[in-house]
């Protein structure tokens, strides 16, 4: 269906709607380079005006992607719940934006709401929202998940504790990990990015995560991030997993090029819930995703890269993921250019993320050829924070040693706490203060030479290096 | 200045090179620790946006008997180079006209392509030791090596149109990595057998963390010596090299196969 906007003496037309949501996007690296990006600030504005007259149900009834090429087109479609969108069904995308920003909106009519909302949607809508709106409307929104804690309950945030190490050494993952706790970080997962997809290897990381947790009575879960089929075949062998990851994407090609299809992802989820190590629930999925992935693949479709990112979601929803996150900086300025641009991607993708349902997390990073620094990142993290984000890295001093990019740190998390007054999840938070790592109120003690906790690390280190 | 205390567990610093027990106060880095990160991601900033010195490398590789060609691709600045990875992998016109001028009758074995990337720092400080390195090696297999291309604004697809241009077997693409904030200053070496526009990254072999602190020139170049070798024996590079290669080359990152390390 062609759209057009008329400026002044000029009209602008727009083929289809796939081109009328690249157009109306917000300015972006990745679109421009796809060459599916508005030329000019005017007709990006069209684009913008256009849009908000479309309504929701002309969105449900054309496709991006053509239903019979795409399983993450027939995912969408096949599961989109009629009577949740009802309420809605007679929307254009502008009337739907003041909807999302209305008192009367709440976080249960949102939830009810969720199943009806396509990828597609909550794209289009985010596109005519502004920063703050994207704030406002992603904090009304609720979403809690559990496995041996309980993320996302409203006045918290959740860390993951990210202790990676350039070769996987156990003795320097371990250090990190003390460090981490130490600092109070760890409630969302403690999730390491193995250096490399040897099965051995993650068993041995697995083997070593589970004994910590059960040694200390940790309220939370680990996670090793291997291909989903690695850990496949490592929950065959009764090595034990909390939780199972995988990177996603929102076009079939796309989760192709990452060596997945939706069958394993289902498969996979399965496998761990039968494992039944969740004490308080079962969600047992960890989903990462990330603008411009689709694109990378050459996957996209003609499809802009902010469009296809909420179309990871529905992959991810379908699985009732325990955890999802956005790796908004990590993929380069060639997607992504400079602070400007991934402040706007990461709260469009916890906004979309949260609108469609999802825990939402967001790896708040760039790297070193981004223009890009540590006082955009303290901006896109005060941004997320208050939009409710239900979780961010935490990654000592701010340096993944093993990836080479800056993400966010414990430092950082302790910022977010003083500044917004947020809790951890409270199974966790009980054990800090059990631990004597925090009083009562949550905030960090002094830092007490000996505590047992890095006692007994640095004890194992001195066992490792002395078998060595 | 004394500043905040590190935290009392610091000696499991010992275990990684993570940024572990800084200390703070309050909520906050001590001042030494901001400061630190400040510096080390300043020097990589400076990395990614220094300029390559053609002339001065032309004249260390003159030193090794080594004729130079200059070369730049059609990302005329950092900032296009940065937004446009497709403009990085094709040649300007009259670079490409250079090429066409200094191809040799039949064209060669080897080309090697010396590229800025991402780090310039990196290209100055090592690729001349590396290409020191590896011509020993080149004799002693009895290649014959083509012209030394430097190129300002290449990816390392851009060495696929230029050994195309000097119809060479083998292309080995010598460029800077992505500065980290550990290291600003690494280089890498692409292999690709029978480069044309086109070739994939699994078609490639990649030797990486070229540096004093990690892999030193000397031994990269024994390794791409090696292959080297099995590339024109096996007339292949990337992942099909792999099972060639008797199990001694691991996959790193996304983008190509690593070497055999000793």
């Amino acid at each position: 269906m062609t759209h057009s906007q008329d400026i002044g003496s000029t009209r602008y037309v727009f083929a289809s709607l796939k081109e009328l949501l690249a157009k109306a996007s917000p300015p972006r690296a990745g679109d421009r380079l796809a060459g599916i990006a508005a030329a000019t600030a005017e007709e990006n504005v069209a684009a913008k005006l256009a849009l908000s007259d479309v309504p929701l149900k002309s969105i449900l009834a054309q496709p991006l992607i053509p239903y019979e090429n795409d399983d993450v087109t027939r995912l969408i479609l096949d599961r989109h719940d009629a009577r949740a969108f009802a309420p809605v069904s007679h929307m254009t995308v502008g009337e739907f934006r003041e909807h999302l920003l209305s008192h009367a909106t709440t976080a249960d009519t949102l939830a009810a709401l969720a199943p009806g909302i396509t990828p597609e949607m909550a794209a289009a809508v985010s596109k005519l929202m502004r920063n703050q709106d994207l704030i406002l409307a992603a904090r009304k929104c609720s979403v809690v998940t559990r496995f041996r804690n309980t993320l996302g309950l409203p006045g918290t945030m959740a860390v993951r504790l990210q202790p990676n190490h350039p070769t996987d050494d156990l003795a320097g993952i371990m250090a990190v990990i003390a460090d981490g706790l130490m600092y109070g970080c760890g409630d969302a997962v403690i999730g390491i990015n193995p250096a490399t997809d040897q099965p051995a290897r993650i068993e041995a990381m697995l083997r070593m995560l589970d004994d910590i947790i059960l040694r200390y009575e940790i309220p939370t879960q680990a996670c090793v991030l291997c291909h989903v089929t690695t850990a496949l075949d490592l929950m065959a062998k009764a090595v034990p997993a909390d939780l199972v990851f995988q990177s996603i994407g929102g076009t079939e090609a796309t989760n192709r090029s990452f060596g997945i299809t939706l069958d394993m992802l289902g498969a996979a989820n399965e496998a761990a819930r039968a494992l039944r190590r969740g004490t308080m629930g079962r969600n047992v999925m960890y989903f990462e995703t990330g603008q411009g992935s689709a694109l990378s693949a050459g996957a996209h479709h003609g499809v802009d890269q902010q469009t296809c990112e909420a179309r990871a979601y529905a992959v991810a929803r379908a699985f009732e993921p325990l955890l999802v996150n956005t790796v908004v900086g990590f993929i380069g300025p060639e997607y992504l250019y400079d602070g400007k641009e991934i402040l706007r991607a990461a709260l469009e993708d916890h906004f979309c993320g949260k609108l469609l349902g999802l825990p939402m997390g967001v790896d708040v990073c760039y790297t070193n050829h981004a223009e890009a620094d540590q006082d955009d990142m303290d901006i896109v993290l005060t941004a997320l924070a208050a939009a409710g984000v239900t979780y961010v890295m935490g990654v000592p001093g701010a340096d993944d040693v093993m990836l080479g990019y800056q993400s966010t740190s414990f430092h950082d998390a302790l910022f977010v706490r003083e500044a917004f007054g947020l809790r951890r999840a409270p199974e966790f938070e009980a054990w800090l203060a059990r631990m004597a790592i925090t009083d009562d109120a949550g905030r960090l003690l002094p830092p007490a030479p000996g505590h047992r906790l890095v006692a007994s690390v640095q004890a194992a280190a001195r066992e490792r290096e002395a078998a060595s | 200045m004394t500043g905040a205390p590190r935290d009392p567990w610091q000696g499991l610093g010992a275990q990684t090179p993570a940024r572990i027990a800084l200390g703070r106060t309050g909520s906050s880095l001590p001042t030494r620790e901001v400061l630190a990160f400040s510096l080390a991601h300043a020097q990589a900033r400076d990395a990614v946006h220094a300029e390559l010195d053609r002339r001065s490398l032309a004249a260390r590789l003159r030193t090794l008997g080594l004729d130079a060609i200059e070369a730049g691709s059609r990302a005329r600045d950092r900032a296009t180079y940065l937004r446009r990875p497709d403009l990085g992998r094709q040649l300007d016109d009259a670079s490409r006209e250079r090429m066409r001028i200094a191809v040799h009758g039949k064209g060669c074995d080897l080309a090697l392509m010396i590229g800025d990337g991402l780090s310039a720092t990196g290209v100055a400080a090592h690729a001349p030791a590396l290409v020191g390195a590896l011509l020993p090696h080149v004799t002693a297999l009895g290649l014959t090596l083509g012209p030394v291309v430097i190129a300002e604004g290449a990816r390392v697809a851009l060495g696929d149109e230029i050994g195309a241009l000097l119809r060479a077997r083998l292309v080995a693409v010598l460029i800077g990595e992505r500065p980290g904030l550990s290291a600003a200053d690494s280089l890498s070496v692409y292999l690709t057998y029978a480069p044309r526009p086109g070739r994939t990254d699994a078609e490639r072999n990649c030797i990486s963390n070229i540096r004093p602190d990690g892999l030193a020139p000397e031994a990269a170049a024994h390794n791409l010596g090696w292959i080297v070798r099995a590339a024109l024996a096996l007339q292949v590079t990337g992942v099909a090299l792999k099972d060639g290669s008797g199990g001694g080359v691991d996959v790193i990152g996304t983008e190509a196969l690593a070497a055999p390390t000793r």
